[in-house]
């Protein structure tokens, strides 16, 4: 190992603007009545998530060696505070995913992620443009989109309704790659990453800042969202929105699954396509679901990706520059 | 050979694609938050020089190819292949068909360094340095004074490489060369 390169990747001055857009997220939510929290960063629960990889942590915990999981994210955390009644919170938290290294990922990230109970998807996404507006200081113009009719401008394909083989088709031209083997999801993340993505969030840097917003995801993509049925077309969708700025995905918002029973049922859907995937099974955390059980009030909550929104803000395409120490050099 | 992850793919690492060696230029990762992660990869095919894009699920792997860059000399041709020896002190040699020569046959220079890449031990390329000193043995008579600007004319190469020199450039005369872009420097 090198220790050549101790010094960090951003610079000082790109340090000192994160510490002024971090402040300014905390005064954001201090004038809204936003409590802080700080949940754990280590946890005897991890991630069912089929593609999300927890870091596995042994511990000597009440005298026995335990594995515990450094968190994908602070969210069954911060909804068993829901549960116990804190209202409104937001926590600015480190979480960790295995192997998602890159110029827009580092295994240990900063997420900011919050809650609003009482708040639709609608509300929330509101919310999350304000407190874009107050990190980049400057307006923001919104676009929201339909996923389906996103595949439909730029795939010429329905995503909902179109043959999985055909969807395979189309991946395995894009991708110059063999999608023999690919689920649905796979070809529409595949599509969705490779052709939609970099059309998303154009701007060019003017005085009004452009956003897109991606909404009405297919009911497979759900993960901690509700389900429901579109009105207009008659489709499953999620509960979801997305948005992005300049191709980046920056926020992932959702009207919160609080179903105890439907939570422990995509727990284990979650372990079974996890077992077809050949990885090992995360036991599902079990206190949170005794917390919906307790009963969470409906909410919607967001998490968005504060290194990329400060990488951005600051002009930058990589996060090491906004970074003092990514993975290698830490 | 070992087998490298898409985790491990890297500038220059050398693999096999398809049945042909390849050196990654460029590998980034693309993952939606929620969903499957991949990464875009571009290669070059070092057997023919183009540049793939290919994208690969996150975990996927590509056997490495045997592939080595060494320095050696280059000897003569004996008209269908061209020899080289290593520079190394062993003055092991190797020869390169036109295939792996290619283009670069005009800039084979005897007793210049070439970087000859080896697949399983057979030379599929031959980079010649940035800069080559070559004489000239054929171009139109120099115009005296002209040294300046001022127009150009094709010379023809010891190598048989032909070049745009000045017109104050004369027969026998010594030049330097930039191999990538195929252009006149200076006299050498």
């Amino acid at each position: 190992m090198s220790v050549a390169d101790w010094a960090p990747t951003a610079s000082l001055d790109a340090l000192r603007f994160r510490a002024e857009r971090m402040a300014a997220v905390r005064q954001f939510f201090a004038e809204r009545q936003v409590l802080e929290v700080e949940t754990p960063v280590l946890g005897q629960g991890g991630s069912v998530d089929p593609l999300l990889d927890s870091l596995q942590v042994e511990a000597r915990l009440s005298g026995q060696r335990q594995r515990l999981w450094l968190q994908t994210s602070p969210e069954f955390h911060m909804k068993r505070l829901l549960a116990a009644g804190s209202g409104p919170i937001f926590q600015i938290a480190h979480a960790f995913r295995d192997a998602e290294v890159g110029q827009r990922h580092n295994i240990e990230f900063t997420l900011l992620e919050w809650y609003q109970p009482g708040y639709g998807l609608d509300l929330l996404r509101e919310e999350c443009v304000e407190l874009i507006e107050r990190v980049l200081g400057k307006p923001i113009s919104l676009s929201v989109h339909r996923y389906r009719a996103l595949f439909e401008q730029w795939l010429e394909l329905d995503p909902f309704t179109a043959e999985t083989s055909h969807l395979a088709a189309r991946a395995a031209e894009v991708g110059g790659m063999d999608t023999a083997d690919f689920s649905r999801d796979d070809c529409l993340d595949l599509l969705f990453s490779h052709v939609i993505e970099p059309q998303l969030g154009k701007d060019s840097g003017g005085a009004v800042a452009l956003l897109d917003a991606v909404v009405d995801y297919p009911a497979s993509q759900a993960a901690l969202a509700k389900r429901r049925r579109d009105p207009v077309d008659g489709v499953e969708v999620a509960a979801r929105f997305e948005l992005y700025w300049q191709g980046v995905e920056l926020a992932n918002g959702y009207d919160e699954l609080a179903d105890a029973a439907e939570q422990a049922a995509r727990f284990e859907e979650d372990n079974a396509q996890r077992a077809q995937l050949g990885k090992p099974r995360v036991d599902s955390d079990q206190r949170l679901l005794a917390a919906l059980e307790a009963g969470m009030p409906a909410c919607s909550g967001v998490a968005l990706g504060l290194d990329r929104l400060i990488m951005l803000a600051a002009g930058e395409c990589r996060l090491d520059k906004v970074i003092a120490f990514p993975t290698e050099r830490a | 050979m070992a087998s490298y992850s898409t985790n491990e793919f890297k500038g220059g690492l050398k693999v096999m694609l398809d049945g042909d060696p390849c050196s990654i230029v460029e590998n980034e990762f693309v993952k939606p938050g929620k969903g499957q992660a991949f990464n875009r990869v571009k290669l070059r095919n070092l057997n023919t020089g183009r540049v793939w894009e290919r994208t690969f699920k996150s975990g996927e792997s590509l056997e490495g190819a045997d592939v080595l860059e060494l320095d050696m000399e280059y000897l003569y041709t004996d008209g269908e292949m061209w020899h080289f020896m290593k520079t190394d002190g062993s003055f092991e040699q190797f020869a390169a068909d036109k295939k792996a020569v290619g283009d670069n046959e005009k800039w084979l220079k005897e007793q210049v360094a070439y970087v000859v890449t080896l697949w399983n031990d057979n030379p599929i390329s031959i980079a010649p340095p940035n800069f080559i000193e070559l004489e000239v043995t054929e171009t139109d008579p120099g115009l005296k004074g002209d040294t300046a600007q001022g127009g150009s004319k094709p010379a023809t190469l010891s190598t048989g490489a032909v070049v745009r020199v000045p017109l104050f450039i004369n027969q026998g005369e010594v030049l330097k060369i930039d191999t990538r872009s195929g252009e006149y420097v200076s006299r050498a």
